[in-house]
């Protein structure tokens, strides 16, 4: 397997949906190859701090006046 | 196209009794679900559209879209797969609408294979996050996710941020399951590429100028 083909398995391998034919070359790769390493490394730690940070705030003053102006539109709607 | 079931809906979702409820026209239902959904689908319409008075918009518009056409809501997808189906097409019409978007479709900005190849090698410094403060780190992770294409900002944000699943995203967006994890791959790529400007290793630009330092100098 070379970087190419590791990357191809990525994704799956993000969500433990690797073939398990193929599991044992990622895994190689893995050991052998230090790019590959930090790249699955770095991703997953883009992935970690972007699910962990709410990135735009929502207080609830927006929070009421979005709800109030919802159920208003809907119940303008009947 | 046959409905794809994730495993977790072959349980009756409680959402099935509210959405129920509401096309009997009890309004109370309905505003349970907005209470339920609102932040996820103003923070999804802000992902997409970076704006947020759009953002505000969109995410009355989609409710309102929701309460009228509650009746034609099968149930073969989650309510709030469905949901988050209309407030990304609300989102996407709006950013065509905008005069400086040129790239709006979800199938444009990926005929190439850019992002698709990492270019930096280095490590991350441990803890990345805790390099900056809240605010510092909060405009990096916004600078970064408005740099993507929105067809790749848009897919990230829904499988990576929202949580749903491949199978929700691929629902939500009108893609297939292939299509999906090919946006997905070179989103992730592509942001941990302008991350790591902010976040590799000091030890890592003394590595990429060893060789100009050793090219120059004779033991």
């Amino acid at each position: 397997m070379n970087c190419t083909d590791f990357l191809k398995q990525l994704t799956d391998y993000f969500d433990g949906r690797v073939e398990p034919s193929l599991m044992k070359e990622v895994q190689t790769h893995l050991a052998e190859c230090h790019h590959c390493e930090v790249v699955l490394d770095t991703t997953r730690q883009t992935i970690s701090i972007y699910r962990e940070h709410e990135i735009y705030e929502f207080p609830p003053e927006l929070e009421h006046r979005l709800h109030d102006a919802i159920m208003a539109k809907c119940r303008g709607a009947r | 196209m046959p409905a794809i079931q994730s495993p977790e809906t072959a349980e009756i979702h409680p959402d099935v009794a509210l959405v129920d409820r509401a096309k009997k026209g009890d309004t109370a239902a309905f505003e349970q679900l907005v209470r339920q959904y609102e932040r996820q689908i103003f923070r999804v319409a802000q992902h997409i559209t970076q704006n947020r008075e759009d953002a505000e918009d969109i995410t009355q518009d989609a409710f309102l879209k929701a309460y009228e056409k509650l009746e034609q809501f099968q149930g073969n997808s989650k309510f709030s797969t469905w949901l988050v189906r209309i407030a990304v097409n609300e989102s996407l019409m709006r950013l065509r609408r905008r005069k400086t978007s040129k790239t709006v479709s979800m199938d444009q900005d990926v005929q190439t294979e850019d992002g698709a190849i990492p270019r930096d090698f280095a490590e991350w410094r441990p803890n990345p996050e805790q390099i900056y403060g809240q605010n510092e780190l909060g405009d990096i992770l916004r600078k970064t996710i408005q740099g993507l294409p929105p067809g790749f900002r848009t897919v990230f944000t829904l499988r990576d941020v929202e949580n749903l699943s491949t199978e929700e995203t691929a629902e939500a967006l009108g893609l297939s399951v292939p299509a999906v994890k090919s946006r997905l791959l070179r989103a992730r790529l592509q942001l941990r590429e302008r991350l790591s400007r902010y976040f590799k290793q000091k030890d890592s630009s003394k590595q990429n100028s060893f060789a100009q330092i050793n090219g120059g100098a004779r033991p």
